[in-house]
């Protein structure tokens, strides 16, 4: 390759977002792999995986400085920083991490892990399955945050983190950040919940089931195994991804970004992208479709649905939270419809009632579910606070 | 129902100064017991309370920057509106439900009263003394008093429910309440002679009648 094409695609410069000085800069992806079979929630067994994950800052020596970021529906385990070969790929959360970021990665020894049955890296439907060699597609197993923990519990063991400082992640990533407090309650010293919920609500699994008949009713399909015909069920993706996108935003922030502005100045009389939310929404699910896998996404949604910690427990969340001793940060937004305020204070009511250290905050936004990722100040302040407390 | 002196190590806590009620409710906190503090602000007295008496607590807030001042000084704090109730605490929880200062700003004062004393074993309230003279001189002169402890204009104060020491201890005991000990405080001294005239804060240790 011509040195100077190729100094101008690893300078992250020419995507026109320079690089700023608290970005952890060019990170790479590692992979740990797993012989140590592991039983599912489901009964099925998993004889052997692989995590792709990535870290930020250093482990000190007493290994006490560990934060793990969970990552929510269709995120990775590309958190923060670029990719040298690929610099317009910026982490999903590199706002809140780096450098003198809130999650200042000077203090914090940062993990970010893909899960099971993930689409960029780690063991999931479209690895192959040693067992036949071909892809595992519809036999990949319906993995539980119970189990997404559990593994991530041996990633710990891997990179020799007895307890983590802390766990944070947003919605589903809230739900794994929290179940490690249950799951591993000596293993985890603080746990920052965003945006969460303590289990969904009829209405929330309505919209999951709407984005798997999406996918399932697609086509190209074929019962979950379209590897072997080599093609994906875009179409089915793309409807998912447009309904999850709805839920995400808030009525007030998509009628103030696109109201009910059209692309030409009249009314067309067709069914083409005419208003400016349509085109926005088909851009979205092709991107989504182009870059995530089908199945995974079955996966991930069923994950959420299923993910209810008082189950076992009738239903009783306080019950549930017994063995829990972490520090928490419940953090939720109003204007979130997907998961209101009020499900993120079933959380808190049920840390109370276990006289757990606790805060909760509120925080004014308008931009629905979303905000989580947004780098409003007045939440990552709070973020940064927190931290900042937490001694190491 | 008796004064009491206040403990001069707490009373002169530099932690404290900037609140006289403070210290006289530090000085009634058993080490050891469950809080929770209603309206508590940058959560300063629940810091001293944990650091001094290795009290366990929450404070309740509904302001933004003090939501975030409450985390700064490593204290939980529940953002909540304290109108609404206090329906994510469990009844007889805390040893102690104090409200300091919000008292005369609650819209609900008979609701939150009641919720104090089903959340709390005890309740701790302060409130300033519209009965004090220079707050009665001041409506004589034909101008709503203006002070230390009453900083607002009547245009912008967040007080709605102002009262006096009379005032609240007959409202006491219309209201099933039992109170268990007062102290009234003008500046930094204990005022004894008196005090619906001569005191400009009030402090009230109570319980449920039982």
């Amino acid at each position: 390759m011509d040195p100077n094409i190729s100094n101008q695609l690893f300078d992250p410069t020419t995507d026109g977002r320079p690089p700023t000085a608290d970005s952890v800069g060019i990170v790479t992806a590692q992979k740990a792999h797993f012989d140590t079979p592991l039983a599912c929630s489901c009964g099925a067994v998993l004889d052997g995986y692989e995590l792709v994950y990535e870290t930020y800052g250093t482990l000190n020596a007493a290994k006490s400085n560990a934060v793990l970021v969970c990552h929510a529906l269709s995120g990775t385990h590309h958190v923060a920083g670029y990719y040298a070969d690929d610099p317009n790929n910026i982490g999903w959360w590199d706002n809140l991490v780096g450098p003198g970021k809130p999650l200042d990665t000077n203090r914090f020894f940062v993990v970010g892990v893909n899960n099971l049955g993930g689409c960029h890296g780690s063991t999931g439907p479209s690895s192959i399955n040693p067992k036949t060699g071909n892809p595992y597609g519809a036999d990949f197993p319906v993995v539980t945050v119970e189990d997404w923990v559990a593994s991530q519990a041996r990633l710990a063991d891997h990179l020799g983190i007895d307890c983590f400082a802390a766990s944070i992640g947003g919605s589903l990533g809230a739900m794994q950040a929290l179940q490690w407090t249950i799951s591993y309650p000596d293993r985890m010293r603080h746990t920052l919940v965003i945006a969460a919920a303590p289990k969904l609500s009829a209405q929330n699994i309505a919209f999951s089931e709407v984005a798997r008949q999406a996918i399932m009713t697609d086509p190209e399909f074929h019962g979950g195994n379209y590897y072997a015909h080599g093609v994906i069920p875009k179409n089915g993706l793309r409807v998912a991804r447009m309904v999850g996108h709805i839920t995400y935003l808030s009525d007030d922030v998509m009628m103030e970004k696109f109201g009910r502005a059209r692309r030409s100045g009249t009314y067309n009389f067709h069914f083409d992208a005419e208003f400016e939310i349509e085109s926005y929404l088909r851009y979205q699910g092709d991107k989504f479709a182009s870059r995530f896998d089908a199945n995974t996404y079955l996966l991930m949604t069923k994950a959420l649905d299923y993910f209810d910690p008082a189950h076992d427990y009738n239903g009783d969340l306080t019950a549930a939270l017994k063995c829990a001793h972490a520090g928490f940060f419940v953090a939720s937004f109003t204007s979130d419809w997907r998961f209101p305020p009020a499900r993120s204070r079933e959380i808190v009511k049920a840390l109370l009632d276990n006289e757990l250290d606790v805060s909760y905050a509120e925080i004014n936004a308008q931009h629905g579910h979303d905000a989580f990722l947004l780098d409003d100040p007045h939440y990552h302040a709070l973020l940064r606070a927190y931290f900042e407390n937490i001694k190491l | 129902m008796s004064n009491i002196e206040l403990n001069e190590t707490i009373l002169h806590d530099p932690a404290l100064k900037e609140r006289t009620d403070f210290a006289a409710i530090a000085s009634w906190i058993k080490p050891g017991s469950k809080v929770l503090d209603l309206g508590c602000g940058d959560g300063v007295l629940l810091r001293y309370l944990k650091q001094s008496l290795s009290v366990r607590g929450y404070g309740v807030e509904i302001d933004d920057a003090n939501i975030l001042a409450c985390i700064k000084n490593g204290v939980n704090v529940i953002q909540n509106d304290l109108e609404t109730g206090l329906s994510g605490f469990e009844s007889d929880t805390f040893d102690y439900v104090i409200l300091s200062q919000t008292l005369q700003a609650m819209h609900h004062t008979e609701s939150i009263v009641k919720e104090i004393l089903r959340v709390g074993r005890e309740g701790i309230v302060t409130f300033p003394n519209f009965g004090y003279w220079r707050a009665r001189s001041r409506v004589l002169r034909g101008r709503m008093p203006v002070s230390k402890n009453l900083p607002y204009q009547w245009y912008d104060t967040p007080n709605v429910h102002l009262c006096t020491i009379e005032d609240f201890e007959a409202f006491c005991a219309e209201h099933g309440v039992r109170i268990l000990e007062r102290v009234v405080i003008t500046a930094d001294s204990v005022i004894k002679l008196l005090p619906n005239l001569l005191g400009s804060l009030a402090v009230y240790r109570f319980e449920k009648k039982k």
